[in-house]
C-alpha cells in the first residue's frame, strides 16, 4: 500500500511540477513553433515583453505555490504515520497572502498599461489603408491612392480535400498580398463588410476586429523586410479558417514602383471596360470568378446547400431577364448572407460571372451579358 | 411514514410515474446527474469528431460547415447540459442534506425545472437534422452570423436557450429558498458548509444575469423575425452592443459553472485531510467577492473590438483583481492540508488535480488579463487551453470527484479504489496532453474554430487529438465505475463512510433513505 501511494505520488510530481517548468523552458527556445512571436514592429515587441514578465512571474509563484504543496503531500501522509492537527484559521498569514499578491498586480500593472498605451498610438501616420473583412477575403485600399484590390486564399479545394498534395505554403497564401513599405509608420483602419472578421498579424502584434458599421485602428512600423502571414481570428462562417492574411514588407523603392503599377493596372482597367467580350472570354473569365468569389456558397456544381444556400442551377434568377440577374449581385440580398458584390469585383467580373451562371450547368440562356450592361444598371440606380 | 418509491416490482407504470411525478429532491437530484452525464457524453462525441477531423491538415472527414456546428454544439451542450445541470443535481441531493432540511422549498418546480431540460437538449439536438442544419455561430453567437446571417435553425436554439434559462432561474430560486428557510435549528449561516455557500452565491449570479441572456436572444429573434435593428448596422444598430449583453451574461457564466466546484473541492480536501478547512470565512468572502467582480470585468473578452483606451484600462485592472481572491482560495486549501494526515482515494486524487490544474489555469487568465498579450492571444488556441484548464480540469474533474465522494452516500455501495484511481490517471494524462499543446499552437499563432489549419500545426494538433481521445476514454470508464458500483459495489453501512467526513449528509444511514430529516436535527 505504501509503495502504490509513493509510486502514485511520484508521477503525480513529476507530471505536475514539470508542467510549468517544461512550459517555461519551451517559452524560451527560439522555436516560434512555442511560444509567441517577437515579431518586427514595436507592438508584437511589447507584447512579447509584458507575455514573459507574465509567464516568469506565473512559473516563479507555480513553484512556490506548488512546490509547498508537493512538500506537504510528502510529509503529511497518513501512511507516514502523520497525525492531523486542528488549527484552521490565522488572521496574519490570511492578510498576508491576500495583501501580498494585491501588490505584486499593481507592480505588474505599470508595465501593463505602458504596453497598451503602445498599442494605441496610432496618431501621425504616414500611409493609412483601409482593411474590409469580406465572407471569406480581405480588401486593402490605400486611402488617397485609388488603389484597391481584394486578397484571398491561393490554395486550391483539391488541396483541402486532400485530392492533390499540399503545397508548402498550405492556407498561407493568397491571390495578392498586401504590400508595405519599410520604415513608415501605416495605421490600419479594419471594418468589416457582411459579419464580424479580425485581421490578425502576429509579428505586427496587429489584431483587430473588423465590424460591419465600425472602424477599429491599429498601426505598424516595421524595418524588416519580408512576408508575414496571419490569419481571420473571429468566426466568420464556414470559410473562416480559409482567409488567410499575407503581408509583404518591400524597401521603399520597390514599394512605390509597385504602386505605380498598381495605379496604371486601375487606369488600364477603365479603359477595357468598354470593350464588348465574346461568350467564350467570358466562360472562361466568369468560371474564374464563380470558384473564386461564389462556389464557397454556391457550390462549384451550382446546386448550393439546401436550406442555406440556394442552387443557381435551373433557378429563376439565373433564368429569368439579365437585369433582375445583375440587380442581385449588385444589390445584394437584404435580411440574407448574399451581400452586395458592386464593391468587391469589377464591371468586367460581374459581367463575366453573371454570364457564366446563365449559361453553365445546363442553365441555357444564351444571351451575353457585357461589362456595359452592369455599368448601365449601376447608374441607372 | 409515507410511502416509500416505487421501483420496478412495482411494475414499469408506477417506476416511470415515480420519476416523471417525483418532488424528492434525491430523485430530481439523480434526474439531474444521469441527463447531465447523458449530454456529456453527447457533447463529447462532438469534441471527438472535431478532434478527429483536426488530425491532420485537410478536411477528411467533415465539412467546414458541419465542422462550425460541431463546435457550436460542443460548447452549448457542454456547458448548459453538462456542467450546469450536473452541478444542480449535486445541489439537489446534497444541499438539503447539509444543511438538515427534508426536502426542497419548491418540490413541485422543482420537478418542473429538470422536466423542461429533455425538451429543450431535444431542441436543440434536433437542429442538427434540419434544412440548413444547427447553429453553427460558436457558443457566443456573435451577431450579426447569428442574426442575419444564420441557419434558419437558429430560431430553435433561441427557443432551447430560453427554456434552458427558464429551468435555471426556477432552480436557482429554489436553491435560495431552500437555503433561506429550511435551515435546521442552530444552522447558521456561517455555520453551512462551503458547498452550500458557493451554491446560493451561484443561484443568485444565475437569477441576474439569466434574464440578460435571454434579453439577447429575444433581440437576436426581433432582429431575424421582426424586421428590427438591434444589432444590424446597415439598419442602424450595433454588432458590439451584442457582445457586451453577451458577455454580461457570460463572464458571471464562468463563475456560475466553477463556483459550485470550489464548493465540492472545499469538501473533499478536509475530509482526506481529517483537518477542518483553513479560513472558512475568508472563503466566504473570497467567493462573493469574486462573484462581485464577475459582473464588471465582462469587456476584457472584447479587448480587439475597439473601445477607448480609458475602458481597456479598466477591464484590465479589474480582470488582474480576480486573482487575489482566486488566490486566497488556492492558498486555502493548500493549508487546509498542511499537517493534515492525508490519504489519497479517488475523489482526493481529483481534488488535488483540480487544485492544480485549475491554479494552471488561473495563471493563463491572468496572462489573458494583460490587454496588451491579449491581443495576441485573443481568439487563438491559448484560450482554448486556458478555458478547458478551468472549465475541465476545473468543473469535471471537482464534478468527477463529488461522483466518487458521494456515491457510496447515494447508493450505499463502495466503487472500486483501483478502477477509480485508474479512471483518475487516464483523465488526468489524456487531459494533459490534450491541452497542453493547444497552449503553443495558440501563441504561434493558430485560431480558435478553425476547421484547418496551415502544416505548421500539424505535430501538436495530433498531439491533441491523441490526448483528447484517451480524456474520452476514460469518460467512458467513469460511467463503467458508476454502473458497477451501483450493479455490484461493496455495501457499506457505517453513516460515515469517510474516516475524516464531517457534516449532516454523514449523519443519515448509508444508502441514504428517501426521506431524511422529517425532523430537524440539532445542530451545536
Amino acid at each position: 500500500m505504501l509503495k502504490r501511494a509513493q509510486a502514485l505520488f511520484l508521477s503525480l510530481l513529476s507530471l505536475v511540477v514539470l508542467l510549468p517548468i517544461a512550459g517555461s523552458a519551451l517559452a524560451e527556445s527560439s522555436a516560434s513553433q512555442l511560444n509567441m512571436p517577437q515579431g518586427v514592429t514595436e507592438v508584437s515587441q511589447v507584447a512579447y515583453d509584458i507575455h514573459m514578465i507574465m509567464i516568469w512571474v506565473c512559473t516563479v509563484i507555480g513553484v512556490g505555490v506548488f512546490g509547498f504543496m508537493f512538500y506537504v503531500m510528502y510529509a503529511h501522509r497518513k501512511s507516514r504515520g502523520a497525525v492531523a492537527e486542528n488549527f484552521h484559521e490565522h488572521l496574519g498569514v490570511e492578510l498576508l497572502w491576500t495583501i501580498v499578491p494585491t501588490i505584486i498586480l499593481i507592480v505588474m500593472a505599470f508595465p501593463a498599461t505602458t504596453a497598451l498605451l503602445k498599442v494605441y498610438d496610432t496618431d501621425n501616420p504616414d500611409i493609412e489603408i483601409k482593411i474590409t473583412g469580406y465572407q471569406w477575403k480581405w480588401q486593402y485600399e490605400y486611402l488617397g491612392e485609388g488603389v484597391k484590390f481584394m486578397s484571398e486564399l491561393n490554395t486550391s479545394l483539391d488541396e483541402v480535400y486532400g485530392r492533390a498534395p499540399k503545397g508548402e505554403h498550405y492556407l498561407r497564401e493568397v491571390t495578392e498580398p498586401l504590400v508595405l513599405p519599410v520604415g513608415k509608420k501605416i495605421r490600419f483602419l479594419v471594418t468589416g463588410n457582411d459579419v464580424i472578421h479580425s485581421w490578425w498579424v502576429p509579428d505586427f502584434g496587429v489584431k483587430r476586429d473588423a465590424i460591419p458599421g465600425l472602424f477599429t485602428a491599429g498601426w505598424a512600423k516595421t524595418d524588416e523586410p519580408g512576408i508575414y502571414v496571419g490569419e481571420c481570428t473571429e468566426l466568420c462562417g464556414l470559410g473562416h479558417a480559409f482567409m488567410p492574411v499575407v503581408v509583404e514588407v518591400k524597401e521603399e523603392a520597390e514599394y512605390n514602383e509597385w504602386l505605380a503599377g498598381k495605379k496604371a493596372e486601375a487606369a488600364e482597367y477603365a479603359s477595357t471596360i468598354g470593350k464588348q467580350w465574346s461568350a467564350e472570354e467570358l466562360m472562361v473569365k466568369g468560371e474564374e470568378v464563380y470558384i473564386r468569389s461564389c462556389a464557397a456558397c454556391h457550390q462549384a456544381n451550382g446546386e448550393g446547400i439546401p436550406g442555406v444556400f440556394p442552387a443557381l442551377k435551373n433557378s429563376p434568377i439565373a433564368l429569368g431577364a439579365m437585369e433582375g440577374h445583375i440587380a442581385i449581385l449588385i444589390d445584394g440580398v437584404a435580411g440574407s448572407s448574399m451581400q452586395s458584390f458592386a464593391e468587391q469585383l469589377s464591371e468586367v467580373d460581374i459581367a463575366a460571372v453573371v454570364h457564366y451562371e446563365r449559361n453553365a450547368w445546363g442553365n441555357n440562356v444564351g444571351d451575353v451579358t457585357q461589362p456595359l450592361d452592369v455599368l448601365n444598371y449601376k447608374q441607372s440606380k | 411514514m409515507a410511502h416509500g418509491p416505487a421501483t420496478l416490482a412495482d411494475g414499469w407504470k408506477a417506476y416511470i410515474s415515480r420519476w416523471v411525478f417525483t418532488t424528492n429532491h434525491k430523485d430530481i437530484g439523480t434526474l439531474y446527474l444521469w441527463f447531465s452525464f447523458a449530454m456529456f457524453i453527447l457533447g463529447g462525441a462532438f469534441a471527438m469528431i472535431i478532434r478527429a477531423e483536426l488530425f491532420q491538415p485537410g478536411m477528411q472527414l467533415i465539412k467546414p460547415e458541419f465542422f462550425n456546428q460541431m463546435t457550436t454544439m460542443h460548447g452549448l451542450v457542454m456547458v448548459f447540459g453538462a456542467i450546469m445541470p450536473a452541478f444542480v443535481g449535486l445541489a439537489n441531493w446534497m444541499i438539503p442534506l447539509m444543511i438538515g432540511a427534508p426536502d426542497m422549498a419548491l418540490p413541485r418546480m422543482n420537478n418542473l425545472s429538470f422536466w423542461i431540460l429533455p425538451f429543450a437538449f431535444a431542441i436543440l439536438t434536433s437542429t442538427l437534422f434540419m434544412e440548413g442544419g444547427g447553429p453553427n455561430f460558436g457558443w457566443t453567437f456573435y451577431a450579426p452570423l447569428s442574426t442575419t446571417y444564420a441557419p434558419e435553425s437558429v430560431n430553435f436554439f433561441i427557443f432551447a436557450i430560453h427554456i434552458m434559462g427558464a429551468s435555471s432561474i426556477m432552480g436557482s430560486i429554489n436553491i435560495i429558498a431552500t437555503v433561506m428557510n429550511m435551515r435546521a435549528p442552530g444552522m447558521t449561516y456561517m455555520k453551512m458548509p462551503l458547498f452550500v455557500w458557493t451554491w446560493v452565491i451561484t443561484a443568485f449570479l444565475l437569477v441576474a444575469v439569466m434574464p440578460v441572456l435571454a434579453g439577447a436572444v429575444t433581440m437576436m429573434l426581433m432582429d431575424i423575425n421582426f424586421g428590427t435593428s438591434f444589432f444590424n448596422a446597415a439598419g442602424g444598430g450595433d454588432p458590439v452592443l451584442f457582445q457586451h449583453v453577451f458577455w454580461f451574461f457570460g463572464h458571471p457564466e464562468v463563475y456560475i459553472i466553477i463556483l459550485p466546484a470550489f464548493g465540492v473541492v472545499s469538501q473533499i480536501i478536509p475530509t482526506f485531510s481529517r483537518k477542518p478547512l483553513f479560513g472558512y470565512s475568508s472563503m466566504v468572502y473570497a467567493t462573493a467577492a469574486i462573484a462581485f467582480l464577475s459582473f464588471v470585468v465582462w469587456a476584457h473578452h472584447m479587448f480587439t473590438v475597439g473601445m477607448p483606451i480609458a475602458g481597456e484600462l479598466y477591464f484590465m485592472y479589474a480582470t488582474m483583481l480576480i486573482a487575489v481572491p482566486t488566490g486566497v482560495k488556492v492558498f486555502n486549501w493548500i493549508t487546509t492540508m498542511y499537517k493534515g494526515s492525508l490519504t489519497f482515494e479517488t475523489p482526493m486524487l481529483f481534488s488535488i488535480a483540480f487544485v492544480i490544474l485549475f491554479t494552471f489555469g488561473g495563471f493563463t487568465g491572468l496572462m489573458l488579463s494583460i490587454a496588451a498579450a491579449d491581443m495576441q492571444y485573443h481568439d487563438t488556441y491559448f484560450v482554448v487551453a486556458h478555458f478547458h484548464y478551468v472549465m475541465v480540469a476545473g468543473a469535471v474533474f471537482s464534478g468527477t470527484a463529488a461522483i466518487y465522494y458521494w456515491l457510496p452516500k447515494w447508493c450505499g455501495k463502495m466503487y472500486n479504489e483501483t478502477m477509480g484511481q485508474v479512471q483518475f490517471w487516464v483523465a488526468f494524462i489524456g487531459f494533459n496532453i490534450a491541452f497542453m499543446p493547444q497552449h503553443f499552437l495558440g501563441l504561434a499563432g493558430m485560431p480558435r474554430r478553425y476547421a484547418d489549419y496551415g502544416l505548421q500545426f500539424a505535430d501538436w494538433n495530433m498531439v491533441s487529438s491523441i490526448g483528447a481521445f484517451i480524456y474520452g476514454g476514460a469518460q467512458i470508464m467513469l460511467l463503467f465505475n458508476v454502473v458497477m458500483t451501483i450493479r455490484k459495489g461493496k455495501p457499506v453501512v457505517e453513516d460515515k463512510v469517510w474516516e475524516g467526513a464531517e457534516g449532516l449528509e454523514w449523519t443519515v444511514a448509508t444508502p441514504a433513505p428517501y426521506h431524511t430529516f422529517e425532523k430537524p436535527p440539532e445542530v451545536k
